[in-house]
């Protein structure tokens, strides 16, 4: 069977999306700047160093325990900025609505949105709305882009995790995926789960002026795919290896129950207010404490390294003293069976 | 005691572990029969760690890796029909039939919803008074009591419009046509502790008897997997094979009587194909004339094709333990999760996609 259509799996972040981008996008689009695939592009200017980013916001359902649409359309694309160093300067708000949709959501939206700029000091400097038929979308889609300001000589990229760095993740893991996923469903047997969403750009910005310049390699929020996807994206890219030490990936009560009833793996979920930081390991211990330091870093742990070979390799040390390999996710994670 | 984490404890593995090399008193050729069994044994690292003179081979336990194709086409069947929406269990989704799967028809435009329980089909039914809500019903011993609670539910509440497309399946004949394979030479069984909740430790005892196979009921946790192992290991130094409870906190030695008698109320057993492993006598579970208004193969009169498996998949081999995913040609080559050909790479419990997705150990 070969795919001849889109199927939901490209929309999953997972080895689907990277062959559906790779194929059809940078095929035909492909520069120096895009085939990065990075959180967001870096484009150097006579008046200094811009980074620009852009993402679609498609959740259902729209409101949920700890955030909405809104909130993380603009937590979303700030942190995209954030994970190239970048300070945020400002978003574009571009909406889609879809016949039907009552006023009072789309206000509450238009208020959480509105409570995430002033919160987060990013505001939304332009915007566009257009309405479509009803049933030629689904209630509410949201695009933000934004712009930020890079430091000079700052290189943050997938492609600069080298061996002996520490790999350090800035909270528990799988918070927003398990409450998408619970709200689908309509489980309520986990308790206070709530979504994680928040912005990072002053947990990065912190790390950045703790750590001494050049010793923060990689950053990077493992949002569709979850964890396990990203490190995999920064291995292949840096062509290294990452080694986990399962006993140290932050994961709470709640979210390992709902995942051991569903079937799932909280390394697969996605997570909306979460950092994946690959730090000289010399300076681990350093941008740790930093993290700790801030409300969005205060459960961080380091939770591996970053080795020589085998490169693109993510391997995973059980809490059960034995080993996995660890690959991208394929597929939209689905509870099973039985 | 949170029931997980001190299952988990290295502690206590260690232990297990060095009673275990004690006790082998050469290899053994073990089977874990549950697909959520396999899943468990990579995704804690366990062939890493388990002495080398163990051999641990997937069996038939995972129900979306033996479901025919002939079944996958019927479900495609139905849910391509007007006025139709199924619901299914989220592993059913990518399953390829001969030609399709469910996730390729929902992309064509049929209606396909995952629910998390039978009873959410009902829900859905009330939704959509309109159409006819089917539930595309994949599972064994323990999923089919609630499959069959949802019928009589569906019956006290009239619900005219909806319907189960049953391909339920029965372990215990399936293990005997497994062991009348006297070429597999198993030297025990890791039984499924879920499925093992409902029949009872008592249903291996015919398998013990048939085939003087040791059986073992395990968990799913690290330590009750290793403890299953050393039991298994301790029956074999001593000569011995019986049916020992490794997995007494959730399995009782009679099963759970009432869950059965729910099923036998509403099922009937059948011929039926096992994918991999043919037609097994009277291990299906047909829907009773009682109940056939809520029978979708009635109701939309629905003919099985022949099961056609694709060229050059091993699944079938596989499933009966005969070959490693390794052994197949197509394996991490034209069959991956991402476009799998064979059901063992689809299912999140399936053997080859474990393989695929932790490595390929030993």
């Amino acid at each position: 069977m070969k795919n001849d259509t889109i199927l939901l799996d490209h929309g999953s972040g997972g080895l689907a999306s990277g062959e559906l981008i790779r194929d059809i996008f940078l095929s035909r689009l492909g520069n120096p700047v895009l085939g990065q695939l990075e959180d967001s592009a870096i484009i150097e200017t006579d008046r200094g160093r811009l980074a620009f980013s852009t993402d679609s916001y498609v959740v259902d359902p729209l409101f949920f325990p700890g955030g909405d649409i809104g909130l993380l359309a603009v937590h979303g694309t700030i942190n995209d900025l954030a994970m190239r160093g970048a300070r945020p300067l400002c978003l574009s708000l571009a909406m889609i609505l879809e016949e039907g949709l009552p006023l009072d959501d789309l206000q509450r939206i238009v208020a959480s949105i509105d409570n995430a700029c002033r919160e987060s000091g990013v505001p939304v400097v332009t915007g566009d709305t257009k309405v479509v038929q009803k049933g030629k979308g689904d209630k509410v889609f949201i695009n933000t882009s934004g712009i930020g300001l890079v430091d000079e000589g700052l290189d943050i990229s997938a492609r600069m995790a080298r061996p002996g760095d520490a790999v350090i993740l800035s909270g528990s893991m799988g918070d927003h995926g398990i409450t998408i996923l619970g709200q689908r469903a309509g489980i309520s047997l986990f308790g206070n789960l709530r979504s994680d969403t928040r912005a990072l750009h002053r947990l990065v910005q912190k790390l950045l002026a703790t750590v001494p310049g050049g010793a923060v390699h990689t950053l990077r929020d493992p949002t569709r795919g979850g964890v396990a996807t990203s490190l995999n994206e920064i291995a292949a890219a840096a062509g290294v290896a990452i080694e986990l030490d399962e006993d140290c990936i932050p994961v709470t009560p709640q979210v390992a129950a709902a995942c051991e009833i569903l079937g799932m793996d909280p390394l697969y979920l996605a997570n909306e207010g979460k950092c994946l930081a690959v730090v000289d390991g010399t300076h681990g211990a350093a941008a740790l404490a930093a993290m700790h330091g801030m409300p969005e870093g205060r459960d961080a742990r380091i939770i591996g390294r970053v080795t020589e070979s085998p490169p693109g390799q993510v391997v995973l040390h059980t809490a059960a003293g034995g080993a996995r390999i660890v690959r991208s996710l394929t597929g939209e994670p689905l509870p099973r069976i039985c | 005691m949170d029931y997980v984490s001190e299952f988990r404890d290295k502690t206590l593995i260690a232990p297990l572990l060095a009673e275990l090399k004690q006790t082998l008193t050469r290899p053994l050729r073990l089977m874990e029969v549950c697909g959520t069994h396999t899943m468990a044994i990579f995704r804690h690292g366990l062939r890493a760690i388990l002495p080398p003179e163990i051999e641990l081979i997937s069996g038939p336990g995972c129900p979306v890796c033996v479901t025919a194709s002939s079944h996958i086409d019927g479900f495609l069947d139905v849910a391509q029909r007007d006025g139709v929406r199924v619901a299914i269990f989220g592993d059913l989704f990518r399953v390829p039939g001969s030609q399709s799967s469910l996730a390729r028809a929902q992309a064509a435009g049929a209606k396909v919803e995952i629910v998390y329980s039978p009873m959410d089909a009902l829900t859905l039914a009330e939704k959509h008074e309109g159409e006819e809500v089917v539930f595309l019903a994949v599972g064994f011993e323990t999923t089919m009591p609630l499959v069959a609670a949802t019928i009589l539910e569906a019956g006290r509440r009239k619900l005219a419009h909806f319907s189960v497309f049953s391909a339920g399946k029965i372990m215990p004949p399936a293990l005997h046509a497994l062991l009348a394979d006297r070429e597999l030479a198993l030297d025990g069984l890791l039984c499924p502790g879920h499925v093992s909740t409902i029949i009872g430790a008592e249903a291996y005892e015919p398998l013990v008897r048939d085939y003087g196979i040791s059986c073992v009921i395990a968990g799913f946790e690290p330590v009750d997997i290793l403890q299953a192992v050393l039991l298994l290991a301790r029956q074999k130094r001593d000569g011995r094979a019986e049916v020992e409870n490794g997995y007494a906190r959730a399995v009782a030695w009679q099963g759970n009587s009432r869950a059965r008698q729910v099923m036998n109320e509403v099922f009937a057993p059948v011929d039926t194909p096992w994918r991999g492993l043919g037609m097994i006598k009277a291990s299906g579970m047909a829907i009773r004339e009682e109940f056939a208004c809520f029978d979708a193969e009635r109701k939309f009169a629905v003919r099985l094709p022949e099961s056609i498996e694709p060229k050059g998949c091993l699944c079938g081999e596989i499933l009966r333990g005969r070959k490693k995913p390794q052994a197949c040609p197509l394996f991490k080559s034209r069959c991956t999760p991402m476009d799998p050909v064979g059901p063992c790479m689809v299912s999140s419990e399936g053997t080859c996609a474990a393989y695929y997705r932790f490595g390929e150990g030993r």
